[in-house]
């Protein structure tokens, strides 16, 4: 480990700027700051700005939330997850079946899509992680397909056309239909995400995907059960990605198999990878990226896929550990 | 049509699609086997054979036509082409990654794959592009199976292709490398192998068969697009684990077993061809449940 991690930083051509730029929120005075004044804005943020760029936070706010589950499998776990979008999916049609063929309560439908995707993470998960780690990226990869495919022939499901008519969730007698609601509705959840991801990473488990991660084997023989841990980090990260699919269902109204391709699960991973696997400023900061470039950069639409195939080729080339450094000093080692 | 009637076209239909599973099947199965990488890239490089064919069809056919000796000629010169493109694939993005953390050099793979499905896809404005060739579509039949002339010499040429890369492994030297360097790479350095070239040979020979696949599947199919690699690279992976991850004839006997269980699935009823890719993948689970090892792997568990 400790000879890769040399052999990338004296290739690295940034060595030093970037971990300079985040040196400031070393100091603990300037983070809480920076997190309060953040935090207000985000707050304020609706009543100064139009619908659409409400829009785009509220979609980042999402990111924000599916990433962080994602994180759980991919940063925490080390497990490569590519299909991410069908546990998304899982939710979300949970969701939109219970609520418009049934007419069931919003919120009474969470509780449904976190049964539905812990099976189905158990369906994939158990054959796959007792074999060999590396197995879930393709069998997560089929699966995504699989799903999408699915839900395209079934009938409940609404086939290509998908499902319409999902209610809009209801709040202490309020009915959320504003765009205003549904960013607020997601920037709590997205600082719900993040709690629970930072009691997760500090949590007996957290340390246990850790040493998972650095080496398995040593794990193993300190008593560490390394298949459940793995699956546990699946299936909760699954469950994550099936409530915002609930949440975005909600906000939506109406659904369809085009929402949860493969490219949506690449932009999941994207955001992960991007900002730093495991982190969760990383995360954060990979999920602003993915939302924001293609907004602030309309020009590069048809190219946006290919530009991240690139990067992504960089970024593990010259700098595995993402653009948020490992931790906010310069490197000692020179 | 009588029943048996069917099934034999189907049986034929199977081992015909059996056989671009297998091809593209040995080189996922070998870069698995020789430095433990999903290559997710491979079914790119399946799609990317197709492209190159079709483009060398189209600069060559005004010159020597599109009939069967531009196919071939064009096949040989692909083959060498992309087997290269391999190679560099390997040298730019998985060389520099094989020490680093698995998951690393996972995502390098799938930053390739997307590198080049939408590099072609700009180029090919994503459109499906009909793959012209010259040849005769006329059918004849042969007891109760109903054949083309085109049918036959691709099913020959595939078995061809798998007959001759089985006495590569087999009996030359390279071949011999390989399996080696699957056992133990460490003691095969010591042993003076020259393991990097190696590598390299494999990411050749895998990419120039699965090149050849994507040409025949073109020839066979009439049309190809961008994405033709992506459910492809599933099912050469899918025929992989059937055979027995890492092992050559395993790959191969895995893609003909897959191509045949997808023929016949489609005529049980209730499953039409819409459940196709479902069914599959519904194969893929259960092997993985029962049978992880492959029908020809040893039931050992991962050695440390």
């Amino acid at each position: 480990m400790a000879e890769t991690k040399n052999k990338h930083k004296i290739k690295n051509p940034f060595e030093g700027i970037i971990e300079k730029l985040f040196m400031i929120f070393e100091n603990k005075i300037y983070l809480y700051g920076f997190f309060a004044a953040l935090v207000v804005f985000l707050v304020i943020f609706p009543n100064t700005s139009s619908r659409f760029t409400q829009e785009i936070m509220t979609n980042l706010f999402f990111y924000v939330v599916v990433c962080l589950g994602l994180n759980i499998i991919v940063g925490y776990a080390g497990l490569l997850h590519l299909g991410y979008a069908a546990f998304f999916a899982v939710g979300a049609y949970t969701t939109g079946i219970l609520s418009s063929r049934m007419g069931m309560d919003f919120w009474l439908t969470i509780p449904f899509s976190i049964v539905a995707a812990v099976i189905a993470g158990l369906a994939i998960g158990f054959p796959t992680l007792r074999l060999r780690g590396d197995y879930l990226a393709i069998v997560t990869l089929g699966f995504g397909e699989i799903t999408r495919l699915t839900i395209r022939n079934l009938d409940v499901t609404g086939g290509a056309i998908g499902l319409i008519g999902i209610q809009r969730p209801e709040f202490f007698g309020i009915t959320l239909n504003q765009i205003s609601h549904f960013y607020y509705m997601f920037f709590i959840l997205a600082i719900l995400a993040i709690i629970v991801s930072y009691r997760l990473e500090n949590s007996r488990m957290g340390r246990a995907w850790e040493y998972i991660r650095e080496d398995e084997d040593a794990a193993a023989a300190m008593g560490i059960n390394v298949t459940t841990s793995r699956l546990y980090a699946f299936i909760i990260g699954s469950a994550f990605g099936a409530v915002a699919g609930s949440f975005f269902a909600a906000k939506m109204t109406a659904i369809s198999p085009d929402s949860f391709m493969f490219i949506h699960s690449v932009m999941f991973l994207m955001a992960v990878v991007l900002g730093g696997m495991g982190k969760i400023p990383g995360v954060v900061l990979g999920s602003v990226l993915v939302v924001l470039i293609p907004e602030v950069a309309r020009g590069i639409g048809p190219y946006r896929l290919l530009i991240f195939g690139f990067l992504l080729l960089i970024i593990m080339l010259y700098r595995p550990q993402g653009i948020w450094p490992e931790k906010p000093t310069i490197s000692t080692d020179e | 049509m009588a029943l048996h009637e069917i099934l034999l076209q189907q049986l034929f239909n199977g081992l015909l699609i059996g056989s671009f599973y297998g091809l593209v099947a040995i080189g996922y199965s070998m870069v698995y086997g020789i430095i433990k990488l999903l290559n997710f890239a491979h079914g790119d490089i399946y799609m990317i054979g197709a492209f190159s064919g079709l483009i060398f069809l189209s600069i060559a056919s005004p010159y020597i036509g599109a009939g069967w000796p531009s196919l071939i000629l064009g096949l040989l010169i692909t083959m060498l082409l992309v087997g290269l493109l391999g190679v560099l694939i390997q040298r730019v993005a998985y060389r520099p990654m094989l020490k680093a953390p698995r998951l690393s050099i996972l995502i390098t793979a799938l930053a390739v794959s997307m590198i080049l499905y939408n590099t072609v896809m700009l180029l090919s404005a994503g459109r499906y592009r009909a793959f012209n060739v010259d040849i005769s579509s006329e059918s004849f039949y042969l007891g109760a199976l109903r054949l083309t002339e085109t049918r036959v010499i691709l099913i020959v040429a595939a078995f061809t292709l798998m007959f001759i890369m089985h006495m590569f492994i087999t009996k030359t030297m390279y071949g011999k490398a390989m399996r080696a360097i699957a056992l133990d790479r460490d003691t095969c350095q010591l042993m003076g192998i020259d393991v990097f070239k190696i590598i390299a040979l494999t990411f050749f020979v895998g990419s120039a068969l699965a090149a050849a696949a994507g040409i025949m599947a073109g020839v066979y199919y009439g049309t190809i697009h961008f994405f033709m690699g992506f459910l492809i690279g599933l099912k050469a992976f899918t025929a992989a684990v059937i055979g027995g991850i890492g092992i050559i004839p395993g790959a191969m006997l895995g893609g003909l077993l897959l191509g045949l269980l997808e023929a016949f699935g489609t005529q049980i009823p209730f499953i039409g061809t819409e459940w196709k890719d479902v069914f599959s993948f519904a194969f893929l689970i259960l092997f993985l449940i029962f049978k992880p090892n492959g029908l020809l792997g040893r039931s050992e568990s991962e050695r440390m």
